[in-house]
């Protein structure tokens, strides 16, 4: 019974809530014992909690190496296997000795728990002190580090909004330009129709796919501050007409045929839909931009020769700005306050903007969300993409962060999996709005 | 056979008998094993299970906040009509198909005895790899959906998009990955059986089939209950197919209590009501395991040999 005395309460706690499911939470003891340091008068060593990956970790490291340089903090970088156990580990982690110190995450719901029990450093002060530095981020992406108006996250990779992708030769086959309005979309739908094609590609299995169609149509519907509202906690917002009105356009292309017949059986991440959108099974395929990357790896000569992509189409009447995007901002490192914080920040401020870090992040793939990179962007293993998504990212008055990561989990869950029976006609689209009022 | 039990209880009163057995010093480490692995962690989620708590800082007492929820909770009362089919549509299927299997199997045949070591493969295999195997085969495009779903009524292969189709997969799954297992059991329970008593059924006049319920059923009834108790608990204690293969989707269609369990506490960090749904997980498992022990007499341990 003396090993029970040594075991903290919390790690009890965790390995409780284990019982009979996975024991995902009790993983905090695995992380390196290192902890946050004790430390006195700027020295001591700071943990940084990134996702592990091969071609960005060498990338972080040497930021860090810059850094520690000239710093008696020095920087400890702590790769975390795949993107869950991260959410979990900084969970169990971050209220204890072993917490990080800067962190690897979405913003929104995955942070604003931490936000709201101060566990994290507010860093408006350090941005508005240095206005050159705050303006040298893509602005709707900084302001996506936001909660209530405080940010609490420096953008430190690409950004990943979601693109409609189309076959451009499917699309020149039927005599048809990418849909510029919804009533363009309509049109396009009801043509692949009558030459029996399945309009769109949707990995209907995967909740989180079909989201990006609503995201889309309530900002174009109502604006950003539609979603807004019901992010920041107010219930009623979901009665917001916009969200109704989206869920009702959204069931007209399923009556439509949009999707075909089988889309709820069809996954993406098993890879299905990209398959099938690769083999000219569908005409158009609303996805992220890690879509072009994995079409890369898999499907070469149809990246080469048919894929296009162009921003979600406007609304006719709609209040909101047709060049707003969604989807994954970016990822953002935030600082868990602790007696290196100020040097945590001062590692962000001279290092997230450095031209070798950015140059850097460019030549592996991404598009990093800083401002005016123009030119830059030509080290970029494809060029003509990366401006692509750099310019819809860029010039969108408004980047809508994915609505599962924005939201608190449990109303994020709600919402994808009500959505997904507004697709699979088990629901009503009135139905999935006295859903998400009552949830909580 | 009945003199020598008869003799083992006499003797089980003797002193010297009982001077043989083992200290209780022996049963330490499991006893500990088991409250610290078990009882300790179940003490917690009983702890847990009246208050609130996300994973973070300290769990705040609620009271019976958590049980009342639960009551008006309508998604719960859905998930536990899908764990009422599951569990019994799994335990029909499975029973049925593993009896008729494992007594066809108990016959010496070297035929019968190749297809078996065949048919027991799946056992060997992990749920994971199973479910995911069968979510490859579950593509209507690129898998045998597409032309396999249209024969038993599902249109375009859409079987584990349609909420009944993806429920019957997932009964479907769990009876191809434990049906062996259970298949085994039968097996060993048939092969048990005297040869003595079909010669006399034989002699009776009793054909194949009525030799099968006169003789068979009676005498393996012990292991139907064993395996009864095996399935249930299983079922309904059963994730990993629910999680790779159809996420408790299509909607909420497979959402069975164990998964339910884990959105709320795992995904949604609900740490008490997920505490709460484990709970009832718990009762729900040992009252149905002591329902069937009891109606069918096992607790009697009545020997199904008295008298041969």
């Amino acid at each position: 019974m003396s090993n029970l005395h040594r075991l903290s309460r919390r790690g009890l706690l965790a390995g409780a809530a284990g019982v009979g499911a996975l024991g995902a939470l009790s993983a905090c003891n695995q992380l390196s014992p290192g902890g946050s340091p004790g430390s006195k008068g700027g020295g001591g060593e700071a943990q940084i909690w990134v996702n592990s990956d091969d071609v960005l970790n060498p990338i972080q490291q040497k930021a860090l190496d810059r850094f520690n340089a000239n710093s008696k903090t020095k920087m400890k970088l702590v790769a975390v296997p795949s993107s869950q156990s991260m959410n979990d580990k900084v969970r169990a982690a971050i209220n204890t000795p072993n917490k990080p110190n800067i962190f690897f995450n979405w913003s929104g719901g995955s942070i604003r728990e931490y936000a709201e029990g101060d566990l994290l450093t507010d860093l408006t002060g350090k941005l508005n002190s240095d206005t050159a530095w705050r303006d040298s981020f893509v602005k709707s992406v900084l302001d996506v580090g936001k909660i209530d108006d405080k940010f609490y996250g420096i953008p430190m990779k690409g950004m990943q909004p979601v693109l409609l992708f189309y076959n451009k030769t499917m699309f020149a086959e039927n005599g048809l330009k990418p849909p510029e309005t919804w009533d363009d979309l309509k049109s396009v739908v009801k043509t692949f129709k009558r030459k029996d094609i399945t309009p769109f590609v949707l990995g209907g299995q995967d909740s989180w796919t079909e989201l990006m169609y609503l995201e889309f149509l309530v900002d174009r519907l109502g604006g950003p501050e539609v979603f807004q509202r019901v992010a920041g906690g107010d219930n009623a917002g979901w009665g917001d007409p916009a969200f109704l009105k989206s869920l009702q356009m959204i069931r007209e292309l399923v009556d439509m045929g949009a999707f075909g017949s089988n889309y709820s059986s069809v996954g993406y991440g098993t890879g299905a839909a990209s398959a099938l959108f690769a083999k000219g099974k569908g005409a158009m395929h609303l996805m992220g931009t890690w879509e072009f990357t994995s079409q890369q790896g898999s499907a070469p000569k149809f990246v080469k020769n048919d894929l296009a992509y162009t921003n979600f189409p406007a609304v006719e009447g709609g209040k909101g700005d047709p060049r707003d995007t969604a989807g994954n901002p970016t990822n953002y490192f935030s600082v868990v306050k602790s007696d290196v914080s100020d040097a945590c920040v001062d590692f962000l401020h001279s290092q997230m903007t450095n031209k070798d870090y950015v140059d850097a992040m460019i030549k592996v793939g991404e598009v990093p969300a800083i401002a005016d990179l123009g030119d830059r962007l030509d080290q970029h293993p494809n060029p003509k993409f990366a401006k692509a998504v750099y310019q819809i990212a860029q010039t969108a008055p408004s980047f809508t962060l994915s609505w599962d990561q924005a939201l608190a989990s449990n109303v994020g869950d709600a919402v994808v999996t009500n959505l997904q029976k507004v697709f699979n006609k088990q629901i009503q689209p009135a139905d999935w709005v006295t859903a998400m009022k009552n949830s909580n | 056979m009945a003199a020598a039990v008869a003799t083992g209880r006499v003797s089980r009163r003797g002193r010297a008998d009982r001077a043989s057995r083992p200290g209780a010093a022996w049963g330490i480490p499991t006893v500990a094993y088991f409250g610290i692995f078990a009882l300790l962690p179940m003490a917690l989620v009983v702890y847990l299970s009246f208050t609130s708590w996300r994973g973070l800082g300290t769990p705040q007492l609620t009271g019976f906040d958590n049980w009342r929820r639960m009551i008006k909770d309508h998604e719960l009362f859905s998930s536990l009509r899908i764990t009422v089919i599951f569990t019994v549509g799994s335990w029909l299927s499975q029973t049925i198909l593993s009896l008729l299997l494992g007594v066809w199997a108990a016959g010496r045949q070297r035929n019968r005895a190749v297809l078996s070591a065949i048919f027991f493969l799946p056992l060997v295999m992990s749920s994971t790899a199973i479910a995911i195997v069968w979510s490859v085969i579950l593509d209507p495009n690129f898998g045998l959906a597409g032309w396999l779903g249209p024969l038993v009524g599902f249109k375009d292969g859409n079987i584990i998009g349609s909420s009944n189709g993806a429920l019957a997969m997932i009964i479907f799954v769990g009876g191809w990955q434990f049906i062996p297992f259970h298949t085994l059991l039968y097996q060993g329970a048939a092969r048990a059986v005297p040869e003595v008593l079909y010669q006399a059924a034989i002699v009776d006049g009793a054909g194949r089939v009525q030799q099968f319920f006169s003789v068979t059923l009676p005498l393996i009834r012990n292991t139907i209950v064993t395996s009864s108790v095996i399935m249930l608990v299983g079922t309904l204690t059963s994730f990993e197919t629910v999680l790779i293969l159809t996420k408790g989707g299509p909607g909420t269609a497979t959402r069975i209590l164990p998964y339910e369990m884990y959105a709320r506490g795992f995904q949604n960090y609900e740490m008490g009501y997920g505490s709460a749904i484990a709970l009832v997980l718990v009762i729900v498992a040992t009252a149905l395991s002591l329902i069937t022990v009891k109606l069918s007499g096992y607790s009697k341990m009545r020997s199904t040999y008295e008298g041969v």
